[in-house]
């Protein structure tokens, strides 16, 4: 790995950290719901440097944030974050962005279209197939009830599936860290 | 700058970090059983006094988790509906008292003396090549760079204002990661070309041009 790859990997990774600093104002449309902009940046580190480099960002982005840095939206850091009933989605971006990554390189549908299904099985389903698990044993609830209860944050996600795949196709369109769609 | 650590001089800031995360792995093993709702009651008031111990800003750090209150009043409803009310009780309870004695270890422990102790279980990884000094490299940089991205987006933002009545739209997203982008590269030119690239060539420093991956 070259150190331009490194140093955007970083810069991805303060990226996700910056997005838990965003105003609720930029989410008009998930009043109510107390949603992180942080899994758009998930979507975006699997969509702009690819699988291998986008995951590398979000793990690197966990691993800075269990060091103690309160990054994650709302101020929180730290070890405590492993302990909480939250950890599994936490574990879960890191396999959501390379499965993003990996969708986004190999789908063979049109631009918008592919990072859309990347950003919706890789940023949603995949993050909550970590995420759910570990909230329903730590909760002590039943699986079926966690679902019920992460539903919620459904609408939010599709949202920044949406979002992300709108940034990537329009402005970030010639961002070409990540594998471009081979003609 | 950014941090999870309060200054101090306890005997836990005085411990070394390793010990600090073994203690917190051996604890858990014998918090997660509890099921006494009581007992764990007992043993969440002696974690908050250890806080209490650091004065005003050890229970200031204690309310920083109330962001974590929703989610656990959700989770007491859930299991009051779903088991009884002391196993309701008791796995709140416990959440708290994981999060709370796991967040002692960090505020406790600078983010140097945490990275030297996890490098000991990540060396391991050094044969994916996952190198401890490219690694630290990286955490410095996300450091550095959450503060550079929020200012340059704030920059952005007020010359957008100070010209539009209009509110700032995609246009700024894009100039943005332009802009971070060629900032990060530029970092990666400034690292190269003090022969940060090549740790494996200890002489001569290599020539910029190298340091240029091919397009």
């Amino acid at each position: 790995m070259d150190t331009r790859t490194l140093v955007r990997i970083a810069l991805i990774a303060a990226l996700i950290a910056a997005l838990g600093f965003v105003p609720p104002l930029y989410m008009p449309l998930a009043a109510g719901v107390p949603i992180t902009a942080q899994s758009l940046g998930v979507m975006l580190a699997g969509l702009l440097l690819g699988a291998r480099a986008g995951a590398a960002a979000v793990a690197l982005f966990v691993f800075v944030v269990l060091l103690g840095a309160p990054l994650l939206a709302g101020g929180r850091g730290g070890l405590g974050i492993l302990a909480g009933p939250t950890a599994g989605f936490l574990i879960g971006y890191i396999a959501g962005a390379y499965v993003v990554g990996l969708l986004a390189e190999r789908l063979k549908l049109p631009a918008f279209a592919s990072a859309f299904v990347a950003c919706v099985v890789g940023g949603i389903g995949v993050v909550y197939l970590f995420g759910i698990p570990v909230l329903a044993a730590a909760a002590g609830i039943g699986l079926s009830k966690a679902v019920i209860g992460a539903a919620v944050f459904l609408p939010g996600d599709l949202i920044k599936a949406v979002g992300a795949s709108v940034l990537v196709t329009t402005v970030l369109r010639n961002w070409s860290v990540a594998a471009q769609p081979r003609p | 700058m950014i941090a999870g650590y309060l200054s101090g001089t306890s005997l836990l800031h005085r411990l070394p970090a390793g010990v600090k995360l073994i203690a917190l792995a051996v604890l858990s093993v014998f918090i997660l059983p509890i099921g006494d709702p009581l007992a764990l009651a007992c043993v969440l008031a002696a974690v908050v006094l250890v806080y209490a111990g650091f004065g005003r800003r050890g229970l200031l750090r204690v309310l920083a988790w109330r962001s974590l209150l929703p989610l656990l009043v959700i989770i007491f409803v859930l299991q009051v509906w779903a088991a009884s009310l002391s196993v309701a009780a008791a796995s709140v309870l416990r959440i708290a008292v994981m999060v709370l004695i796991a967040d002692l270890v960090t505020l406790s422990t600078r983010l140097q003396d945490m990275m030297d102790a996890l490098a000991v279980p990540l060396k391991p990884l050094a044969r994916f090549g996952l190198d401890p000094a490219r690694l630290s490299l990286a955490v410095a940089l996300v450091l550095r760079f959450v503060p550079v991205l929020l200012e340059s987006w704030r920059g952005r933002e007020e010359a957008w204002r100070a010209r539009s009545p209009r509110r700032p739209g995609l246009v700024l997203v894009g100039a943005f990661f332009s802009g971070a982008l060629s900032t990060a590269d530029q970092v990666a030119e400034a690292l190269d070309a003090r022969g940060f690239g090549m740790p494996d060539q200890p002489a001569p420093p290599t020539p910029l041009s190298s340091s240029r991956p091919n397009p």
